[in-house]
């Protein structure tokens, strides 16, 4: 059973994205601690990439602080290693393919069976070219995390078959940011999603307020948020920590009514 | 070659968000449907030959050939194509394919501006709306463009990300793509990006090395010996190569933009200087660091400024079927001008990186030996960058 189910087990789950290194590994540190003590189910750590496709503007804007600021894959490792003293959530990585492939799959894959990742997301990796990771996934014990968007149609049922630890739900068409109003009709993706796995699955992109967190966790079984989160640190930046858990407990708060 | 997923060799693939599998998915049910309907290729024919003015001629360049002594030299004419550059080929044919496909809206990535100003011409003809994305940094290298394709009545959106150049244009393309697909097609101008792209793009510009080989056939009444084509992500070399990859005493030469020199970090010489990596929804040669960021390439040629290469050529590198050199901007100015004065024609700065190998390869050839540098783009919107790179500001 993956230690994801965990983050799943106590009700609906709330996690935070956080892009490593913006603007430093302290505050990312603090950051994720203050998230975790203000009840984030599961933590989603984002290794930057100089060219991030799937991302919006607030998120972009994150990555390139992060790359100016010396985040390197390895130095990530480390920041993983140092939470894994106190921090006991699970957590999984977002980032690119050509982070994982050029830094060495199994090297890379291995490094984060050995630091306590449970999870990778990949959000250039659909199901066709899973086979790049997923026999080094499996061999070290880190989830393959699949993602269904509002255009996957006729693939739903397929991701879900084959899907592990839990599935994202892509709310929207476009990029990561927040947005006033979510118009998929999620409900019904979750339906093909629930007939074929019983994994969890959680919402994400374009989330940002209470109401809305609570709307996708009704639907589903947790709420993902990035951007709102990352704005924080764009406004607070060093000082942010006591911002994120404040934003945290209300979106959990939330999603636990 | 390609086989069901898209791979040429090791390289290619459909590295890209969920979102878009099925947008890329009907593209290729639909690319597989109409390629062997007559009735689209009798259209995409009649729209090559008298809209873009095909066949381009086959130039036999007498004064280059006796001025360099050694091997004769002919020239794919490319630069007169309708909108100046080999990019119309490509362009037609997707144009064509998405309006089969009730797409209503094109978009399009754009560096040097030939493949944008191509995409809105293709818009205006078939009555589609067109969004052009181009870096910053190109829009004012290439000002001249941007105004054809607001004439055209293109949308050009400048892109800021990044290092506001091609990499850039590229990726903002498909985040529109992810937000926007039912009405619209990603027309992507090279034989890049993720599967079925590659492909359908070559598949379009074969027409270069179909007619090629026919001309030649007919005027020397043998193959050449050397093809020669710049290399940015790789279509006109592509085009140009394609129906000699079978014919194994028809050296393909590839000519990657060097920038400032391949042993400086201001170069976009992909295939010299970088490493196998996953980005632009391909597996292929990337200029990168050791923790697989994408590096910020440089050319003084907005066309060829790019991190990556099209996956064929990847793998027609691997196998040792092509022979990919990298030319500096100087050596590629020089060709620029020589063209100009030699034989009275202005390529544009990207194909000019293929006349200055061939400048090095003729001479050391015999002189019963054929060489054809393809000649992709006209240089009228070069212009006042080589002249400020010359150190002569002229306003246009």
């Amino acid at each position: 059973m993956s230690k994801i189910a965990n983050a799943f087990a106590g009700g609906k789950a709330f996690i935070p994205f956080i892009t490593c290194g913006d603007p430093d590994m302290e505050t990312t540190a603090a950051v994720v601690r203050a998230a975790v003590a203000n009840g984030a189910d599961l933590i989603e750590l984002g290794i930057p990439f100089s060219d991030p496709t799937a991302e919006g503007p607030v998120i972009q804007g994150a990555n390139l602080r992060a790359l100016e600021g010396g985040a390197t894959t390895d130095r990530v490792f480390e920041l993983v290693k140092d939470l894994r003293r106190d921090v006991s959530v699970p957590m999984v990585f977002m980032t690119y393919a050509n982070v994982v492939f050029s830094y060495g799959a199994e090297k890379f894959i291995s490094a984060c069976g050995e630091i306590g990742i449970d999870g990778l997301i990949l959000p250039d990796l659909p199901f066709e070219e899973k086979e790049e990771f997923l026999p080094l996934c499996h061999e070290y014990g880190v989830d393959l995390i699949s993602l269904i968007a509002p255009t996957s149609e006729n693939r739903i049922a397929m991701i879900a078959r084959e899907a592990e630890g839990f599935i994202y739900l892509v709310s929207s068409l476009g990029v990561t940011g927040m947005r006033s109003e979510i118009k998929t009709d999620l409900a019904s993706i979750v339906a093909v999603i629930r007939e074929n796995t019983t994994i969890p699955c959680a919402i994400g992109f374009g989330i940002s307020t209470p109401e809305q967190a609570r709307k996708m966790a009704v639907i589903s079984d947790g709420a993902i948020v990035g951007s709102a989160i990352i704005r924080l640190l764009e406004q607070h930046g060093k000082d942010a920590p006591s911002y994120v858990g404040e934003y945290v407990k209300s979106m959990k708060d939330a999603i636990s009514e | 070659m390609t086989n069901p997923k898209g791979r040429f060799g090791i390289h290619g693939g459909q590295y890209i968000p969920e979102t878009l599998m099925n947008a890329v998915i009907e593209l290729e049910e639909a690319y597989n449907f109409y390629k062997n309907d007559p009735q689209f290729n009798a259209e995409l024919s009649e729209l090559f030959n008298e809209y873009a003015g095909r066949p381009s001629r086959l130039y036999h360049a007498a004064k280059m050939t006796e001025d360099l002594g050694g091997a004769k030299i002919y020239l794919k004419r490319e630069d007169l194509n309708h909108t100046g550059a080999h990019k119309i080929n490509n362009v037609l044919g997707q144009a064509l394919l998405a309006k089969k496909m009730g797409k209503t809206r094109l978009i399009a990535e754009t560096g040097a501006g030939q493949h944008g100003v191509a995409t809105a011409t293709a818009a205006a003809l078939m009555g589609m709306e067109c969004v052009v994305f181009m870096g910053e940094q190109d829009t004012k290298r290439q000002a001249l463009n941007v105004y054809r394709m607001k004439l055209l009545g293109a949308e050009v959106i400048p892109v800021k990300t990044g290092t506001a150049t091609l990499k850039d244009a590229v990726s903002e393309a498909m985040r529109e793509w992810t937000s926007r697909i039912a009405d619209t097609h990603y027309c992507l101008g090279s034989v890049m990006g993720p599967h079925p792209f590659p492909t359908i793009v070559r598949d379009f510009q074969a027409v270069i090395s179909k007619e090629i080989k026919e001309q030649m056939l007919r005027k020397e009444g043998r193959l050449p010996d050397a093809v020669i084509a710049c290399v940015g992500g790789g279509s006109n070399a592509i085009g140009s190569f394609y129906h000699f990859i079978g014919d194994k005493d028809v050296r393909l030469i590839g000519c990657e933009a060097a920038g400032r020199g391949i042993d400086t970090f201001e170069t976009a010489a992909t295939i010299s200087t970088g490493r196998v990596g996953i980005f632009h929804g391909m597996k292929s040669y990337f200029c990168q660091d050791k923790f697989g960021q994408i590096a910020p390439v440089y050319s003084i040629s907005a066309g060829l400024d790019y991190p990556g290469v099209g996956p064929e050529h990847a793998y027609l590198h691997d196998i040792g079927r092509a022979e990919y050199v990298a030319i500096t901007d100087e050596e590629a100015v020089q060709a620029f001008e020589y063209l100009a004065r030699t034989e009275g024609i202005i390529p544009a700065i990207e194909s000019a990186h293929a006349v200055a190998y061939a400048m090095k390869l003729a001479p050391t050839l015999a002189k019963d030996r054929i060489i054809v540098i393809t000649v992709s783009g006209r240089g009228d919107k070069d212009c006042a960058a080589i002249a400020r790179y010359r150190g002569e500001d002229i306003h246009e």
